[in-house]
């Protein structure tokens, strides 16, 4: 299991870490990182979330994608793997393709929840790149793992090194290749770290059961401490069973 | 459903190259000898006539065959021309081609060059299949009110029955409307390894309370018409300020506030300022619903309209499931599709996703799309565009 380590710490407890580690590592490791260059190339064609999941489910698995776009990766899973497919996406231009492709899809909005789906429906229930744009995100976090057994989902590190130099340093708002937008046309409502995210898991009896991180453009599984240099995260989640914490 | 209206879009005369070009109304008849048909709401039925049309080929394998179930005051006659427009009730074929002819053609979404496209007119109606207007062979009068109820699952049971004749053992796609995506449906509920395909447009697993009581003022209208006399005004003047009244009723539900609003307003009828009448026409928006119930019954009886009205409130996909719309959907094998439209006040999209709800909850996978439209409970047959792509995309998957 990954956990995070970074903690919400006071302010006390925030200037004492300013104090020891600021000049000493962070800093140090920030620079490193840029010295080792601006974010490499995409070398995942631009789809690594999907590539990682084609590869990691099993065949004839039942899936739910949430916000499954224009239908590539159902129709990719249910061609490929064989799996029960169920789509979901808002956007009717999407959710026609999604039909060209023979992909069944939902044209309804996440953020009015799952109310369709009953308990454990679905094996996996995926949700890439969606949950900072959503209303509710710990809603919809929590219908997904009622509705499934395992959750799988991706999102932007707003914990990145890039970022953080562009809000702390630069004094602007990111834009960065896993956060293209102006503060002003972004989707991204809800922005998080992995370590926020993470947090959240400890708290939710949710574990995460593996971690895939995109770093310079490549794919690698997650290890603790990502939350500086992983620009998106995947993880595949599960609900902890009734009682215990990890 | 507004086919009486005249058309704003341009329409394929039948030599054109992608209409069907004439049509000829095909009949089938059952239980003419031996048992009656055993109806759903108890009553029997013998003979049992359905009138029918056919477009395209049935395949050596008989396996491109899709089954169109119209409207409420829809026909058989779904695309092209018909050769001969005569007998009551079908002058208004004269002037304009089947019902669906926007869709059904060479190269349109239900493309027939690819697909025998069948459509049947429904028990209780006037087009051709029996009726409360045929001849009860008992009396050699028309049934009138002696007719018997006649329900959805009968409409789906007799569909059966002429799939047998035509030797169709499944269908490629049920496709239907509003009461024809109701039929569809139970049709797929009702023997669902004989159903590949299933598009429900404007349609869910039963009417509101709502959509009860507009057919229910409707018939009342009609009941209450002085020469209604009991259903047996064929000898006589039929009841027509009844079905008029309930029509332009009817024709309300199918628009929008939207949708009037944009159309008419309150905009006067040919005038600047009003009379000060009491019953003449006033507003624009009057003269149209007018217009709709003069033309509705010159090409509508009346005792079709109490039955199938009726037929279309008993509904209740649910009853497969002994009350559990779940259980019931969990019956579903065929691929289905599901289309509302925003603006739809008879089948809202509310109502729609409960049928959708019933199917994801049941385990099957299902497409639903939301169509944005003004157009109201019409727009099925009105946002042709939409539900073209819709039909092409689906029906070639």
């Amino acid at each position: 299991m990954i956990k995070s380590n970074e903690t919400k710490p006071s302010l006390d407890e925030l200037k004492a870490f300013a104090a020891d580690h600021i000049d000493a590592s962070l800093v140090a490791r920030m620079m490193e990182l840029m010295a080792n260059g601006e974010a490499g190339p995409d070398l995942s064609g631009g789809r690594w979330q999907d590539q990682v999941i084609l590869s990691e489910l099993p065949p004839g698995a039942s899936v739910l994608d949430l916000g499954c776009g224009e239908g590539e990766l159902l129709a990719e899973l249910i061609r490929d793997l064989g799996v029960r497919g169920q789509g979901v996406e808002l956007d009717p231009l999407a959710v026609m393709k999604s039909i060209d492709r023979g992909v069944p899809v939902l044209n309804i909005d996440l953020d009015r929840g799952l109310d369709v789906f009953a308990d454990q429906t679905f094996d996996y229930v995926i949700l890439e790149s969606t949950l900072q744009t959503l209303k509710a995100p710990l809603a919809v976090l929590t219908e997904m793992l009622r509705v499934g057994r395992r959750g799988i989902i991706s999102f932007p590190n707003f914990g990145h090194w890039r970022v953080r130099f562009d809000l702390t340093m630069l004094g602007r708002m990111p834009v960065t290749r896993g956060l293209p937008y102006g503060w002003h046309d972004t989707p991204n409502i809800h922005l998080f770290t992995l370590a926020d995210f993470l947090d959240w898991c400890l708290t939710h009896q949710v574990t995460s059961t593996r971690g895939f991180g995109l770093e310079n453009g490549r794919v690698r599984p997650l290890n603790p401490g990502d939350n500086l240099t992983i620009e998106e995260a995947l993880l595949f989640l599960e609900k902890c069973p009734e009682g215990v914490i990890e | 459903m507004s086919v009486d209206g005249p058309s704003a879009k341009p329409v394929h005369r039948p030599d054109h190259p992608q209409s069907v070009g004439y049509t000829r109304a095909k009949r089938a008849v059952f239980f003419d000898q031996g048992q009656p048909l055993a109806l759903e709401a108890g009553g029997r039925l013998s003979p049992v006539e359905i009138e029918y049309e056919t477009y395209g080929r049935l395949s050596p394998s008989k396996d491109n065959a899709i089954l169109i179930c119209h409207a409420l005051t829809g026909d058989a006659h779904a695309a092209g021309w018909d050769q001969s427009p005569e007998g009551p009730l079908r002058g208004y074929r004269k002037d304009k081609p089947g019902w669906w002819d926007e869709v059904i053609g060479p190269g349109k979404p239900v493309d027939t060059r690819r697909f025998f496209v069948i459509c049947a007119n429904v028990l209780g109606s006037c087009y051709g299949s029996t009726g409360p207007m045929s001849l009860n062979p008992a009396t050699g009068r028309p049934y009138g009110l002696s007719f018997p109820v006649v329900t959805v699952g009968d409409w789906a049971k007799t569909s059966f029955l002429l799939l047998d004749r035509l030797g169709i053992d499944s269908l490629y796609a049920v496709v239907g409307g509003s009461m024809g995506g109701q039929q569809a449906l139970e049709m797929a509920l009702d023997w669902p390894d004989r159903v590949r395909r299933l598009i429900i447009l404007s349609a869910a697993g039963r009417i509101t309370a709502q959509g009860l009581s507009f057919n229910s003022v409707a018939r009342h209208s009609i009941a209450g018409d002085p020469n209604f006399n009991g259903g047996d005004y064929y000898g006589g003047p039929p009841p027509l300020k009844g079905l008029a009244a309930a029509r332009m009723l009817a024709h309300i539900t199918y628009l929008s506030e939207e949708s009037m609003g944009c159309k008419f307003g309150r905009r006067l009828q040919d005038k600047n300022t009003p009379d000060f009448t009491l019953t003449g026409v006033e507003f624009e928006v009057e003269s149209y619903l007018k217009h709709q119930g003069e033309s509705f019954v010159r090409r509508y009886d009346a005792n079709s309209y109490l039955y199938i009205t009726r037929a279309m409130d008993y509904y209740d996909a649910a009853v497969w499931g002994e009350g559990d719309m779940v259980k019931a959907a969990s019956r579903i094998l065929a691929r289905t599709l599901v289309v509302s439209f925003s603006s739809d006040w008879l089948f809202p999209p509310e109502l729609c996703r409960e049928l959708v709800a019933a199917m994801c909850r049941s385990g099957r996978p299902v497409t639903y799309v939301d169509v944005p439209s003004r157009y109201g409970h019409d727009a099925f047959l009105v946002e042709t565009e939409t539900v073209s792509r819709l039909l092409d995309s689906f029906l070639k998957n």
